[in-house]
């Protein structure tokens, strides 16, 4: 069904809140937007109570703009800050219980594929480092040890920043944070080559400084995951309260962080590749068309 | 892979469960549970090994490949296990998974937050030991840890119950007015390993499939509206609202626990079972315990002595009415248990006027078995009867 159930049954807009209008109006069911675009279209998240500044909060926008197809998009997240933005988009949203998400999904995945075996569903996960690489660790790796066709997003802000500052599995060695008075004795989780190693088909590492590279990497990841298996996005998104980066120097932190351990990379198995070239030209094509028409 | 569909046709729920011709088989507990997936028309199964529970799931495993079961497999581990279990039902999908003992407490978080999420399943768990030190053996203490959950809870006191619990389980977890989900425990090893009569109805029909949109709570699965769920969180903050919601959701929880006596008496023929209402001293006792207390009050018939039984079938919604009124004239009321809390002989207290007539125990735990003498022993000092006391050499 998809699309038919955003839809707005005639002679019900004028009862249907304006948002929800809008929504359907000029959102982005039905149809692919261009994430430099943002600002001219209904949006798929809008308000949130995430801190000013947090870059988490942008690379959800950018996420969330980013969807091939958000109409048949289920997204998971757990404990942390992330979920106070997903919980309030236009895309069903589940929270279960504390790092379960990859389980979740799993079974969720398993479930849309027995009753939709002709229809992508997109399955995506959003979590925090803490989430994914510290309590839901197990059920990250052995989603993708089995190969479950869902995308994984771990938004990194290196702390855990919605219980108060702990560190985390990914926050950097030697940092002070709360429950490491003395500084993080262990080195950053290497996240990438762990995906890798466990069977993601598809794995990039960004600091999302370019908007336009961070929807290419999100529809990639999504474009992989409904074929081939798992699929994996490491990004960085600084938690600006905990780190105390000043609100108008965080873009300049995340592009500091591009140069040193973020820089951009990309990994995917040789017919993930074959199939998103595939795919891209044919987008490349359409628009050549639409501009032409 | 070469098709995988075995002839089966769905009949209704009514049929299957109270009418169709039954054939008697002589099969294990394990054998049973997967005798009533087999016929439950289930979408996903999936497993964790811990003992005595594998045997179980190693058969439904077997029904997957033979195509009775879509899908299937291996977890992680039971938080794992139970996390997916919530993923898939809440995809709509029909869903078992079985457990014991200290598996059941690791999957404890993610189980009891199924009510609360609405997901209808059947989880099977075969009780063993839970505290140290270590054994695998049956001791039922875990039950207790469900009962706050807002999940249903059977115990079965055998094989047949197993079967029966199970396959009804699926059809009462997700009538409109319950949707919440059922445990079905019995006692590891003492019912999962050891024989017993099963009457089956034939395995050529099963359950028609889980309707998802039949539900008080949808599926999430981009079929129904709306589209936006939510323009503000407010259950994750901490205000009124959010008290406030918490609190009406959960009463709904809990509502839909009581509401599900009646399904219960229509599968299950009641949440109890009461053998001679007019007794003066009774045994009230639920799964393997409720076998024993049944020889029990044989044995104390054929010598004369007035006692009835009162099988507990149901522990949540617990049968509080029911019990009441049997023990009303009750002189005595015996709870033989397979744990060492007694948790079922403080529910029995909690819902009669007069608790001290309550016998605590007798009780065994640790796996060991539960003798019919032991609860002879508590019904001859109840009428204070004065037996010589026997020593077998």
């Amino acid at each position: 069904m998809g699309l038919e159930y955003v839809r707005i049954s005639p002679g019900f807009e004028k009862y249907m809140p304006r948002d929800y209008v809008d929504l359907v109006k000029f959102g982005q069911f039905g149809r692919e937007v261009d994430v430099m675009q943002l600002g001219q279209f209904k949006e798929l998240v809008e308000e949130h109570p995430m801190c000013a500044g947090c870059y988490m909060a942008y690379f959800i926008r950018i996420f969330y703009a980013a969807l091939p197809k958000p109409e048949d998009t289920i997204v998971l997240g757990t404990a942390g800050c992330a979920r106070l933005a997903l919980s309030q988009a236009a895309v069903p949203f589940i929270y279960g219980n504390y790092g379960d998400t990859n389980a979740v999904a799993s079974g969720l995945k398993r479930a849309l594929s027995i009753r939709f075996p002709d229809k992508d569903k997109d399955v995506v996960v959003i979590a925090g480092d803490g989430g994914l690489m510290d309590i839901g660790f197990g059920m990250t790796m052995h989603s993708w040890f089995r190969g479950e066709k869902f995308t994984t997003i771990m938004v990194d802000n290196e702390v855990y920043g919605n219980t108060g500052g702990q560190e985390s599995g990914m926050s950097p060695k030697g940092v002070q944070l709360k429950m490491a008075p003395l500084g993080k004795k262990f080195d950053k989780i290497n996240a990438v080559q762990l995906a890798i190693d466990a069977g993601c088909v598809y794995v990039a590492k960004i600091s999302p400084t370019n908007p336009k590279k961070i929807a290419k990497v999100v529809r990639r990841a999504i474009f992989a995951a409904r074929k081939f298996g798992p699929t994996f996005i490491h990004a960085y998104t600084s938690c600006n309260i905990e780190y105390s980066i000043p609100t108008r120097e965080v873009l300049a932190d995340a592009r500091k962080r591009e140069k040193e351990d973020f820089k951009f990379f990309e990994w995917m198995t040789d017919e993930v590749k074959e199939y998103l070239e595939e795919i891209e030209r044919k987008e490349k094509e359409r628009k050549k068309q639409e501009v032409k028409s | 892979m070469t098709e995988r569909k075995p002839e089966q046709r769905v009949v209704d729920p009514e049929y299957l469960i109270l009418e169709a011709p039954r054939e008697r088989k002589f099969i294990t507990g394990s054998q049973a549970f997967a005798e009533a997936i087999k016929r439950a028309n289930v979408d996903i199964a999936i497993a964790y090994p811990i003992t005595p529970q594998s045997e179980t799931m190693h058969l439904v495993g077997d029904l997957y490949a033979q195509g009775y079961v879509k899908d299937y497999y291996r977890a992680e581990e039971e938080y794992g296990a139970m996390s997916a279990i919530a993923g898939a039902v809440r995809g709509g999908a029909r869903a078992f998974s079985a457990t014991s003992g200290p598996g059941l407490l690791r999957g404890l978080e993610a189980i009891v937050s199924w009510p609360g999420h609405r997901r209808p399943a059947v989880l099977g768990v075969m009780t063993r030991v839970v505290n140290a030190p270590l054994s695998i053996q049956p001791d039922n203490v875990e039950i207790s840890y469900l009962l706050n959950c807002g999940m249903i809870v059977l115990h079965a006191e055998n094989q047949q119950d197993v079967f029966d619990f199970t396959l009804a389980g699926f059809v009462i977890s997700e009538k409109v007015d319950v949707y919440i989900p059922v445990a079905v425990c019995t006692e590891g090893f003492f019912v999962t390993h050891a024989k017993g009569y099963v009457d089956l109805p034939p395995e050529d029909m099963k359950l028609p499939p889980r309707d998802p949109y039949k539900a008080p709570v949808p599926p999430t699965d981009c079929e129904i509206p709306p589209a936006r769920i939510q323009r503000d969180a407010p259950v994750q903050k901490s205000n009124f609202m959010s008290y406030l919601i918490h609190a009406v959701w959960q009463q709904e929880i809990w509502s839909a626990n009581n509401r599900a006596r009646k399904w219960i008496k229509h599968y299950l023929g009641g949440l109890v079972e009461v053998v001679n209402p007019d007794a003066e001293v009774f045994i009230v006792a639920s799964g393997c315990a409720a076998a024993q207390g049944r020889e029990a009050q044989r044995y104390a018939e054929m010598e004369g002595l007035n006692v009835g039984l009162v099988k507990v079938k149901s522990i949540r919604p617990f049968p509080a009415q029911e019990i009441r009124e049997v023990l009303k004239k009750a002189k005595a009321v015996i709870v033989p248990e397979h744990n060492i809390v007694g948790w079922l002989a403080k529910e029995v207290k909690a819902v009669i006027p007069n608790s001290g007539i309550v016998v605590d125990g007798p009780r065994v735990y640790g796996g060991m078995t539960l003798p019919v003498e032991l609860i002879m022993e508590k019904i001859y000092e109840a009428f204070g009867v004065k037996k010589a006391k026997k020593t077998v050499v």
